[in-house]
């Protein structure tokens, strides 16, 4: 490098919707302005529109089967395949969190390093979950029966507002841990390190569709989803307490799993809670064919 | 139909129930007038006999209930688990005492025969409260953290067609997790909870801890619209459910709802016919089909279409409706004039849509609320018999030809409550209730119950299970 030349010019990234495994640009053509803690501008984030958002529910839906579908093992590979990949764009993740969220580079570095932690966290859920919350039902006569969790579908996700990365990733692994699919709005304010994670993702071994993140106005795309007949449920993590009422008012009218704004820490260990909100007990019974403690049996 | 075994009548004595001329709200341990004075009478749907005059809450009345319960709490969640349990075994033991009474009763308000009051309702109503009670002393083992908290005052309201069954549904848990509840029963079915509350009483249960409001739909939304109510249960119709969704949006009150169905029951063609027929009859006319679970729409594998139908309607033909009180009744009444009209449009519709209508030979009582034994036949999906949940012995009979097709048809409804599979082959068993999206899969079987088995639904069937451990969950801060 000579030292006579200029400073390198560096090439700006465009940023984009994560939709059914591609990145398209919003459909409303609307960008706005997302700047750092002290204002200063950072990028240009795709405006989403009601359609957007429509077309991140048919996406999830179309990738439910398989995902839903796919083994438990499977899953668990696919999600720590991106704290794999997570691992090695770990310094992309630490400039963005830092910017997002004001904080110095080793307080963003611990932040994106327990970010990780908690895809692998979640990775190794997949295959237990159901050991621990199903079961096997000792009920009185001839009959077994088993409860197991199932995925409750198309889960909407607004993502918290304040942490743009950690609390992003707690509120989406757990849902597709669990084989749901997510359609995520992005913290309004912050959203960059959740459509770079779109990028992560796109190239973890998740298909296309399990996870579809939006960035805009947090109200305006939530009223659409929360009314949404064909999705299953919502998280409002990301809602202030007006607009969680009136979501949690929209969403009953197909009675979707509503999951509560609720003050949480994301740098504790989670519980088990935002997985199984969005899991559905399914008990399946059957004759044994044993008539009774007389012996006689089929 | 005569024949030379007929049947002679067999009733049983209804002198092992004494029913009181009337009967106030159950509140702080005391019965107690309505502060308006407003009573309505509840009848025996059979015969349309006043049975009794119930006074009937009103929001004042709620407010004093949910007060009781909330001064109650304190000292009832703060009891050694092992003290409530104790509590709620001697529940379970007086239950199984006056099971033939509560029976009887259940029989006379809710119209259902006794056979199912006596074999049925009434052994699940002690089963439950015997399951719950061995919970109280366990519950840092229930998976929900090491020491869960209850959540307050729970307002519970249940429908009429199981009433004391729904009580336990609800009462069992709430309390073995050291909760307090304000539950309104059903208005056409108001007795057996206040009898329950009398058992309340026996038990020495302290005051405040249960309290029963009698009363219609307004009683019901003040009680789940009451500020200090911390826990909503309900059991009843999915539109109801989702005005209680909107009600409960934007507070703290934790929320768990079981709603409607449409439930599909399915007969491939390798199932053992008698069996399925057997099954098909429980899913549809167990409770006069009065039930969210009910398997109303038959799916039956085309190529056996013609030897189950006949088969089914040959069974149809022996079943005997009258008197609930005769042992040997399988269908009782419909449980409201009400209910009976609903059922009545829904079938006219149905014929009106196109579908084929059957019933067998039966002569209906002349006083009462009647519906004969129906099934439909020549259904398609677009039919307005399967969609919407009839809640009365209709059975609607729809085709299929791949288990594929089946599932397809299973799962297109708003519903998710039950569905059934018929089949000798156990991997097409799993491989179908895998794909069934519904909280309860019973194969080769059908409506089978039991304290220890979570039951709810998926879709619009509603949220929350109850039974089992993870009934317990509604219950705690979780």
């Amino acid at each position: 490098m000579s030292e006579k030349s200029e400073a390198r010019l560096s090439v700006f990234k465009t940023y984009k919707l994560y939709v059914g495994g591609k990145f398209p640009r919003s459909e409303s053509g609307r960008v706005y302005e997302v700047t750092d803690s002290k204002g200063k501008w950072l990028a240009n984030a795709p405006q989403s529109s009601r359609k957007d958002a429509r077309d991140a529910v048919v996406a999830a839906r179309k990738a439910f089967g398989g995902w839903s579908g796919a083994t438990a093992y499977n899953r668990g590979q696919v999600l720590y395949r991106v704290a794999e990949m997570l691992e090695g764009r770990k310094d992309q993740f630490v400039r963005e969190v830092a910017d997002a969220e004001g904080l110095s580079k080793s307080k963003a570095a611990a932040v994106v390093d327990a970010t990780i932690d908690r895809w692998v966290w979640y990775a190794g859920w997949t295959d237990k979950i159901t050991q621990v919350i199903g079961g096997a039902n000792p009920v009185a006569g001839p009959f077994f029966n088993l409860s197991s969790p199932e995925p409750t579908g198309v889960v909407a996700v607004l993502a918290p507002q304040e942490s743009s990365f950690l609390g992003l990733v707690s509120v989406v692994a757990p849902v597709i841990a669990t084989g749901n699919t997510a359609v995520v709005i992005a913290s309004e304010k912050a959203p960059l390190p959740a459509l770079s994670l779109g990028e992560v993702l796109a190239t973890s071994d998740v298909p296309g569709g399990v996870v579809n993140v939006l960035s805009g106005r947090t109200a305006e795309l939530a009223a659409p989803l929360a009314a949404h007949q064909d999705v299953n449920a919502i998280d409002l993590a990301g809602a202030d307490e007006e607009l969680a009422k009136e979501l949690e008012i929209a969403a009953a009218d197909n009675l979707k799993r509503v999951l509560r704004p609720q003050a949480v820490d994301y740098s504790e260990t989670p519980g088990t809670d935002r997985m199984t909100a969005f899991l559905e007990t399914k008990t399946v019974w059957h004759p044994t064919g044993s008539l009774g403690a007389s012996g006689s049996s089929y | 139909m005569a024949s030379a075994f007929e049947y002679a009548p067999a009733p049983e004595s209804r002198s092992v129930v004494d029913i009181a001329p009337s009967y106030g709200l159950f509140i702080d341990g005391e019965f107690t007038d309505a502060a308006d004075g407003k009573v309505f009478k509840t009848i025996s749907p059979s015969t349309e006999e006043v049975l009794s005059e119930v006074a009937q809450a009103g929001a004042e009345d709620v407010d004093r209930a949910v007060k009781a319960a909330r001064k109650a709490f304190e000292k009832w969640s703060a009891l050694p688990g092992s003290e409530r349990a104790k509590y709620l075994f001697r529940i379970a033991r007086i239950i199984q005492e006056r099971s033939r009474e509560l029976a009887v009763l259940e029989t006379l308000d809710n119209g259902k025969p006794i056979k199912e009051t006596r074999d049925a309702d009434l052994p699940l109503v002690a089963a439950h409260f015997f399951y719950y009670a061995g919970w109280a002393d366990k519950l840092d083992h229930a998976g929900f953290g090491a020491d869960p908290r209850p959540l307050g005052v729970a307002g519970q309201v249940i429908p009429w067609n199981f009433p004391l069954l729904m009580l336990a549904w609800k009462i069992a848990p709430a309390l073995a997790t050291g909760n307090t509840v304000v539950l309104k029963p059903a208005e056409t079915t108001p007795l057996s909870a206040l009898f329950f509350a009398d058992i309340c009483r026996q038990a020495g249960l302290p005051r405040g801890v249960v309290n029963i409001l009698p009363g219609y739909g307004d009683t019901g939304a003040s009680l789940v619209a009451h500020p200090d109510v911390d826990k909503v249960a309900f059991t009843g119709s999915t539109a109801v459910g989702k005005e209680i969704a909107r009600t409960v949006a934007g507070t703290r009150k934790k929320l768990t709802l079981e709603l409607g169905g449409k439930g599909a029951n399915i007969v491939f063609d390798d199932a053992p016919i008698d069996q399925a027929v057997e099954g098909i009859v429980t899913g549809i006319f167990f409770n006069q089909g009065q039930v969210c679970c009910a398997g109303s729409r038959l799916l039956v594998q085309e190529s056996i279409q013609d030897e189950l139908l006949d088969s089914l309607k040959r069974r149809l033909s022996t079943l005997r409706l009258g008197d609930p009180l005769d042992k040997n009744t399988d269908i009782g009444a419909i449980n409201s004039a009400e209910q009976l009209a609903r059922i009545t449009a829904l079938t006219e519709q149905g014929e009106a849509e196109g579908a084929e209508r059957w019933s067998p030979a039966c002569e209906l009582p002349s006083s009462g609320y009647w519906f004969a034994p129906t099934l439909f036949t020549n259904v398609t999906q677009a039919h307005t018999i399967a969609r919407d949940e009839i809640f009365g012995p209709v059975l609607s009979v729809l085709t299929f030809r791949t288990p594929d097709e089946a599932v397809a048809k299973a799962n297109n409804t708003q519903y998710g409550l039950s569905a059934g599979i018929w089949t000798e082959k156990g991997s097409r068993i799993l491989a179908v209730a895998n794909k069934l999206r519904a909280g309860v899969v019973w194969s080769n079987t059908f409506n089978k119950f039991d304290p220890t088995s979570p039951f709810g639904g998926y879709k619009e069937s509603g949220f929350g299970r109850e039974g089992g451990r993870h009934g317990l969950e509604a219950y705690l801060d979780v």
